[in-house]
Parts: C-alpha cells; structure tokens; sequence
C-alpha cells in the first residue's frame, strides 16, 4: 500500500497498524505525536488503528528539553 | 477629531500637534509615544492617533499604569489580548520565559502548572532568583508575574501533570504552551489535549538544547493544531545542555506564536 507521511507519499509493505509502522520507521512510540487521516490518536490506540491505502498520517518526534 | 490619551477616547481640536497637546495635557512629560513608537519631533496628530506622555522616573497613579505600560504595544494589541485566556503547561526554561513574554505583553489570564520546586541548576535558564530556590516553581512564576505586571489575572497548579488533569486545568484556554523537559512527556500532552480539548492550538517545543546555530530554531506547523518550534532535533543529554540564550529563542518563538494565533494570525 501507499502512505502519505508528514506529505511524502511512501511504498509500505508492513503490518497494517500505527504501532508497526512507528517500528518501520525506528520511531520509539513513546516520544511521538500520530495525527491520522487528520485525528490525532491517543498512543493507547496506536496498536488497535488498521492503516488502508492511501492514509495520510503526520508524525512528530519529540526530543527532550525545555 | 477623537484621539485616545493613556487610553482614554479625547476630542481634541484638528490640526493640533503632538507638543500642543503634551503642552495642555501634561506639559513635563518628556516621552511622547504615538501610536506604540516614541516621537521625538513635533508631528500633527490624526484622528484615531494613541498618544501616551510619560514623564521619566515618575511614578504614575494606579488608574494610569496599566496604558503607560502597554504604551509601547502596536496599537490595538493590548485591547485584543487582554480577554484572552493562556496555558502554560510547565514553568522551567520554556515556561517561565513564555509567561514573563506573555505577561508583558498583558494577555489577561495566565493558567501556569508545574510539580517542581525552584532548584539551583535551574537558575542558568529559567526566570526565577536565588531567593526563590526552593519555593514550587508555579507559585514563585505566578510571585514575579505580579511584580512584572499586576493587571493579569494568574492562576498556578502546583501538580505533576497527567492525562486525567491536563483537561480540566486547560479547557477554558484559547491555546496551550507545551513546555516541558521529557520528550514522553510531551507526547502524552499533545495526545491528550488535541483529542481531549479539540480545536484549541496547541504550540509545543522540541529541540533546543546546545548552542547551536540561533536561525536553527523555526516555528512550523505539524499537524492541524499543532505548532511545533525548535530545530527538532538538539535533545538535552549528556554533553548537550539547556542554555538561556537557545531556550529563550525557543520560548520566544513560542510566545509570538500564541500572540499572532490570539490576533487571527497563522503563527507560520
């Protein structure tokens, strides 16, 4: 399937889920922001949400500081 | 034609100029500042023209302070802001500058929240005095918020954020300051107040640790509420420490961030 992350359009042969693309991508789960097809997910629904083809997601990784 | 005067709607006659008017207003005044910039020429006065006299060194009366300090805004600025409502959701490096900016500037309610008490190490970023070491840091921000500008309204959560009270603390905000250390953190926030307080901006930091190049420091948008500044990668670890001058670049785009987002602007 085809995804649109942070405005790339990607080739993505994973498992259909939040959870396994974070781990695709090297992402730690904990640090990131998931806005899906424009809802921005609570990390408890990262492993339940199906990716479909298509789907556009906008993925922030925190670094700490402040 | 109408003017305002230290606030206050004024008919005067047309054609007057600023120094007939400092003349019959307050003729010691050496400061006249029109419309947010000081002059230092006669000019003629327009209708609609802010016009502010100070007088150095003087103390002014109660009822005047507040115009005499906003003197030095944009025209039209300080009445915008001052119905607002802002969250500050931790008061360290980030926080602390974000309120003093914002209390300057006279936004009209403040909600500060942070677990933490004023330590020494904090003092080489965060905008606290040694004679606060100790205090819990919402309580000694909301103490020199008063002293800076005592026309806001400030309201300090001395409790460890979670996403059971981030809700309640921030619903009644116009836009959210995220301003915490942890990155872990940081996510949970944003996770919880855009799904739990939908439609409110929410402007985070990340990445600003060192001292690195100041122009790597930007405001972008990351996702439709979500205002995202920092150079997004400089993380606070061993070898890379927080400093005032990158943390306050940071601070202070995230404060212009929720100035131009409370002025209908697009802060990007």
């Amino acid at each position: 399937m085809e995804l649109t992350i942070n405005g790339k359009t990607r080739p993505y042969g994973g498992a259909p889920t939040v959870v396994a693309l974070l781990d695709s991508l090297n992402l730690d789960a904990n640090r990131v922001a998931v806005e899906h097809n424009r809802a921005v997910l609570l990390k408890e629904r990262f492993a339940a949400t199906t990716l479909k083809d298509g789907d556009t997601l906008e993925i922030v990784q925190f670094v700490g500081g402040g | 034609m109408q003017i305002e005067i230290n606030e206050r709607p004024t008919e005067i006659a047309s054609g007057t100029t600023l120094q007939q008017l400092r003349g019959a207003v307050k003729p010691e005044a050496d400061l006249c500042i029109r419309n947010g910039f000081p002059e230092s020429e006669d000019v003629p006065l327009a209708a609609g023209d802010r016009v502010v006299f100070i007088r150095r060194g003087e103390i002014p009366a109660a009822g005047e302070l507040e115009a005499l300090m906003a003197a030095r805004h944009t025209p039209g600025v300080h009445g915008r802001i001052k119905a607002a409502t802002v969250g500050i959701a931790g008061c360290g490096g980030l926080g602390s500058a974000v309120a003093v900016a914002l209390a300057r500037l006279g936004v009209g309610r403040l909600i500060l929240a942070d677990f933490d008490v004023v330590e020494p190490s904090n003092l080489n970023r965060q905008q606290y005095f040694i004679d606060q070491i100790g205090l819990p840091k919402a309580l000694a921000l909301r103490d020199n918020l008063a002293r800076i500008n005592p026309y806001i309204q400030v309201t300090a959560h001395c409790a460890r954020l979670t996403a059971e009270n981030i809700p309640p603390y921030f619903s009644s905000v116009e836009v959210l300051v995220e301003a915490f250390d942890g990155a872990d953190q940081k996510a949970m926030l944003a996770q919880t107040f855009l799904t739990q307080v939908p439609g409110k901006p929410l402007v985070m930091g990340s990445g600003m640790a060192g001292f690195g190049p100041s122009n790597s420091i930007v405001t972008r948008r990351a996702a439709a509420n979500l205002y995202l500044v920092g150079d997004g990668e400089t993380e606070a670890r061993p070898g890379e420490g927080l400093m005032a001058p990158r943390v306050g670049i940071a601070a202070h785009h995230q404060a212009n961030a929720v100035l131009r987002l409370l002025l209908g602007e697009e802060p990007t």
